[in-house]
């Protein structure tokens, strides 16, 4: 016999990405401005007491929602950093990773025909995730000229008036925007005016280089219709632990946590111990790692302007999106630079609309590498 | 301020080139060049040595870690020693330390012999010093800052999302 899968596995696409990851894994002396996750190594006291926690043979489930004594700690920092303020009993759900926790909302709140509005350019996880759960996907494309953040201009020009959800990542994974205050007021506006729920990844909120992060869930009436989702893989450097976690309203948790008990038990216990501590001890190296990505980041914009690449002032994550010159589509960009140069980016339009004719640059590598990649960057532009 | 950040760049790699720090600071080149000029003119930045392995080296060089003890009277002060060893080449370091003993004194040469007779004859017989403890080093693990274990590869994935 054959398997054949659902309709809504086959409905979704083979990801973008997965040919130039195959071309850069066969050819020598790739320099990878493609990777979605920190060089840093987790802060070792975490991974201390991660070892420690084995050591101790803890490594039994926990309760469903994680730990209490880390949505404790987590309540006290998202409210001491981002002024969110959420119950550690019943407010918080420890996750593997965000990316089940963004998982967990969709197939929690979406319904077969709900609409789910994405600001794009975006994290790829999230149209897959819309139609696993059987809902359809309504793109709001961002532009470069307003810096890559959702405007409601463009929410109304895509019908976002008329979907049951919208999705947000900011600061943005693949352009490196933010949105400030005055930027999600507008936005906030029309999710209550239209009665959105608002899904916001904030992932990336801690790398933030200009001023501080703010939370869509801190503005008026936004927190009872918003969820949260932030973790440890960016800004504690932990990706491979897999530990991320949600902050929504009491039962929005609770629909959550009731396919998370099914489907997952609990966040792996070794991580949680390792959370645990990142948020007890690691704050200075947190800092250190933000510092570096923001030098980094300078670096590389500056450096793409000067070899005359158009490129905007990206101000979070640790991504910069410069525009390709003229004649050429992103991809071809990407893979004939990757050919040619050995250097590995990914291109824009996997990122879905508003993407396109751009490329994602990560600088989570050293500035030794950077120099590097775009020193060959500039000899494939002269050469072209 | 800008000398802050510049010097902060400078500790953590000194061949940056200005033209790179002014990309990672923002600042202009020149203004760079001047907050390093700054830097040197004011005695803040006294120097700029590779970082060595030097179990890496095909030469053998030796070091020691020298505890010093001393004993002070009206005319001497510690100043008065430390200048006095200082002057010496051999010695790499030191420094004034609080705790058992008194100088903390890195020493480099050529062989075990060499040190150990630098150590018997130079600095010994100094009237002030009442007791030498030597360490030699066997193997750096760690170096300003710098891990000498090579098992930092990067094993991410070449792409992801």
């Amino acid at each position: 016999m054959t398997f054949d899968p659902a309709e809504r596995v086959r409905k979704v696409p083979p990801s973008g990405i997965r040919r130039f990851f195959e071309i850069a894994e066969e050819r020598d002396e790739v320099i990878s401005l493609g990777v979605g996750e920190p060089d840093f190594s987790t802060p070792w006291a975490a991974r201390d007491a991660a070892i420690t926690s084995l050591e101790q043979g803890k490594t039994s489930y926990t309760a469903n929602r994680g730990k209490r004594e880390l949505r404790v700690a987590i309540a006290d920092d998202v409210a001491d950093r981002f002024d969110l303020g959420y119950d550690p009993d019943e407010e918080i759900i420890v996750t593997a990773g965000a990316s089940e926790a963004v998982d967990l909302a969709f197939r929690a709140f979406v319904d077969p025909g709900d609409t789910v509005a994405i600001a794009q350019p975006s994290y790829i996880s999230y149209e897959p995730g819309v139609t696993f759960a059987g809902g359809d996907v309504l793109s709001v494309p961002t532009t470069e000229e307003n810096e890559f953040r959702l405007t409601v201009e463009a929410l109304a020009d895509a019908g976002a008036a008329d979907a049951e959800m919208l999705v947000l990542c900011y600061p943005n994974n693949p352009t490196g925007a933010i949105m400030r205050e005055a930027d999600l007021e507008p936005i906030a506006e029309f999710a209550r005016e239209h009665d959105l729920t608002v899904l916001s990844d904030e992932i990336y909120a801690e790398l933030t280089y200009a001023g501080e992060h703010t939370s869509i869930a801190t503005l008026e009436g936004m927190r009872e219709r918003t969820v949260v989702f932030n973790g440890f893989s960016k800004a504690h450097a932990m990706t491979g632990l897999r530990l991320g976690y949600a902050l929504a309203p009491a039962d929005a948790v609770g629909a959550m946590n009731k396919i998370h008990q099914y489907t997952m038990l609990s966040a792996p216990t070794t991580a949680q111990y390792a959370a645990l501590e990142a948020l007890d001890s690691c704050a200075d190296e947190v800092e250190g790692m933000v510092e570096q990505y923001d030098r980094r980041r300078r670096f590389v914009l500056s450096r793409f302007r000067e070899i005359g690449m158009d490129v905007f002032e990206a101000k979070g994550a640790f991504y910069c999106f410069p525009e390709v010159p003229g004649g050429w589509t992103a991809a071809e960009f990407a893979e004939e630079l990757l050919r040619e140069q050995g250097v590995a980016v990914v291109p824009g339009d996997v990122f879905g609309e508003g993407g396109e004719s751009h490329l994602r640059i990560s600088y989570a590598t050293s500035l030794a590498d950077l120099r590097e990649a775009l020193r060959r960057i500039e000899a494939f532009l002269e050469e072209h | 301020m800008s000398e802050r950040e510049v010097l902060e760049l400078l500790r953590e790699n000194a061949r940056y080139s200005t033209a790179d720090i002014a990309r990672m600071t923002g600042l202009e080149e020149s203004e760079v060049e001047a907050a390093i000029e700054e830097l040197e003119a004011a005695g803040v930045v006294r120097g700029y040595r590779a970082v060595v392995d030097l179990d890496k080296l095909e030469d053998e060089r030796v070091r020691a870690e020298v505890e010093l003890n001393v004993r002070l009277d009206r005319e001497t002060g510690y100043g008065d020693i430390a200048e006095r060893l200082a002057r010496f080449p051999q010695v790499k370091a030191l420094r004034l330390v609080s705790g058992d003993y008194d100088f903390d004194v890195e020493i480099e040469g050529d062989s075990i012999r060499e040190v150990s007779q630098f150590v018997s004859e130079k600095v010994a017989p100094i009237p002030e010093i009442t007791q030498t403890v030597t360490h030699y080093v066997m193997t750096s693990y760690k170096e300003n800052g710098i891990e000498f274990d090579d098992g930092d590869e990067d094993d991410r994935l070449s792409i992801s999302p």
